[in-house]
């Protein structure tokens, strides 16, 4: 295996993270603060509580996963679509490394950076709102879990794209408003019966369900299902970077 | 002198359906300089491609140093350094960053004084803290170099590595060529300066079309194809070549005041004394003479023209 070629990937992408702090950490952690802020504090303290939990802290979960999704998918897309774009692509396709190397430097990066952004949003989430996490352990699984997933998919996105338009395109037309109506702002129980069912089909709902169960121990679909969901969405992913490998699609002609 | 790659029935059409290659059949050997010449669109850069992993071969076989590039690509591939044509680098990052980059990425360990070195023979020493994209073009093809040498390969790949590069710089690099072969480095290159493959390459092979039209030691190629030319600077002009020196290949040039005569590089020598006689036997009086060989540029020309009209 080729170790240091893994290495030499991952730490080139970490670098770009760290040249680019504010991008990178500042600017996510930022704007979900602001999400505390307004919907966490100011909105949140004249509404009602939700299973028993303050509006304040029924949403962090959620908003960890919006900007955990986000984030995920944008490093990584970002990370192997630049050396297309550039044209220095051509150095990793011609170096002894395998496809499976390859996606353990870039989207063991992006997945990095996302847990790193995860945590730090977490910490920041205290200073707004008060909140304890039932299973500690769970949580930290979930967390890498969807990073690693997404960052997956976001690979995938990065290869796909032939133009910084269609790395956007999935991200903010799809992703986004998948997150938004994943139940990171309300409890899918609060919807009306058809709209719970035809949630179901959102993906998102299984990973914030899950993740909101690590932290307070209610979810509103079961524990194993989102886990389950997860897995199959990391298993399609991994088995779409397989094909792209081995066609050479968008990567060797 | 072994085979250090060994290119067999290489053929390669894209999925637009164009052919770029065709049972292509190529040896290079260990330690040798080999240009490989051709005019745009005949397949080099496709067939660079394919040994060092870019492009997907199609049919054939390629082995580097024994280690079909397919089966089992780290061996073949960890041998080889790619300067490609176009600069692409990494704008924001340092040189330092970026040749240590390259060499952990073909596997091999951090070793800060072997890229020092390689940063110091490509004058590149003191420009390790700046960025890529601060650096001129022909300092971005100096990192281009050295990423490629970062990991110590047995064989260099140089697409073009002089275009684009002023005459300082290209004489560094050719100074660098030649120190890399004396340390048993097998270097291919393509070029467009074709008088600098005359000058640097033990052999030439010359591809048209996606076919190896040709490969030779550069001077046997020479000798082999090109032609000489002998030029008479005659006393007194002449309005025509005169019938009795008919059977020979004459011209006369410059108002009449020079007679050329040319003939094969390898089959006529021993002619030019003849010619001497018969025209002192014609009573033609000339004040001097000088021979010019035809250059590699001239046989290439040759070559592909000759190729081009014969596919017609």
């Amino acid at each position: 295996m080729n170790l240091h070629g893994v290495k030499a990937i991952y730490l080139f992408e970490m670098a770009r993270t760290w040249r680019t702090l504010l991008q990178s950490i500042a600017s996510p952690v930022i704007s979900t603060s602001l999400y505390f802020v307004v919907f966490g504090s100011a909105i949140g303290s004249r509404m009602v509580e939700i299973d028993g939990i303050s509006y304040g802290a029924f949403i962090i979960p959620g908003l960890i996963m919006l900007m955990l999704l986000n984030e995920s998918i944008s490093n990584a897309s970002f990370g192997i679509y630049m050396p297309k774009f550039t044209g220095t692509i051509y150095e990793v396709l011609s170096a002894p490394i395998s496809p499976l190397e390859i996606v353990l430097g870039y989207v063991g990066a992006a997945a990095s950076k996302s847990i790193i952004l995860g945590l730090l949003i977490l910490a920041t989430s205290r200073l707004f709102v008060d909140f304890s996490i039932a299973h500690p352990f769970a949580m930290v699984g979930f967390l890498m879990l969807t990073a690693v997933t997404f960052s997956l998919f976001g690979f995938i996105i990065g290869v796909w794209a032939d133009g910084f338009e269609k790395l956007q395109i999935i991200p903010m037309m799809i992703v986004t408003p998948l997150t938004f109506l994943g139940g990171t702002f309300y409890s899918v129980n609060m919807l009306p019966p058809l709209w719970q069912t035809v949630t179901l089909f959102n993906p998102v709902v299984y990973l914030v369900s899950g993740f909101r169960w690590s932290f307070y121990g209610v979810a509103d679909v079961h524990l194993a299902v989102s886990l389950g969901m997860t897995l199959l969405f990391m298993l399609l992913c991994v088995g779409l970077i397989t094909w792209i490998f081995k066609t050479g699609y968008r990567l060797r002609t | 002198m072994s085979d250090i790659i060994a290119i067999d029935g290489l053929s390669k059409t894209y999925e637009s359906g164009f052919t770029a290659l065709r049972d292509v059949n190529l040896h290079i050997r260990k330690g040798e300089i080999f240009a490989l010449l051709g005019p745009n669109g005949a397949g080099k850069t496709t067939l660079i491609s394919i040994v060092c992993g870019i492009v997907n071969p199609g049919s054939g076989t390629v082995t580097v140093d024994g280690h079909d590039i397919r089966r089992d690509y780290r061996a073949a591939r960890g041998r080889i350094g790619l300067v490609p044509q176009e600069l692409s680098t990494d704008a924001f990052e340092t040189v330092w960053a970026t040749v240590s980059f390259s060499r952990g990425l073909f596997g091999k360990p951090a070793n800060p004084a072997y890229v020092e070195k390689v940063l110091r023979d490509l004058s590149l020493w003191d420009k390790r803290k700046d960025k890529i994209m601060a650096l001129s073009g022909g300092m971005k093809r100096r990192v281009m170099i050295a990423k490629a040498l970062a990991h110590e390969p047995d064989i260099l790949f140089l697409d073009e590595p002089t275009a684009g590069v002023d005459v300082e710089l290209r004489r560094d690099m050719w100074n660098l060529v030649r120190g890399l072969r004396e340390r048993g480095v097998t270097i291919i290159l393509t070029t467009h300066y074709i008088e600098e493959a005359e000058e640097m390459a033990d052999r030439v092979g010359v591809i048209s079309g996606g076919q190896i039209i040709v490969v030779e030691h550069t001077r046997t190629l020479m000798e082999k194809l090109g032609r000489k030319e002998l030029r008479l600077q005659l006393a007194a002009p002449l309005e025509t070549v005169p019938a009795a020196l008919a059977d020979l290949n004459l011209a006369v040039e410059a108002d009449g005041y020079e007679l050329v005569y040319s003939f094969d590089a390898r089959h006529d020598q021993g002619d030019i004394a003849g010619l001497l006689r018969r025209l002192g036997e014609q009573g033609i009086e000339f004040r001097d003479l000088r021979t010019r060989e035809s250059s590699l540029e001239d046989i290439f020309v040759d070559l592909v023209h000759h190729r081009g009209t014969g596919d017609q």
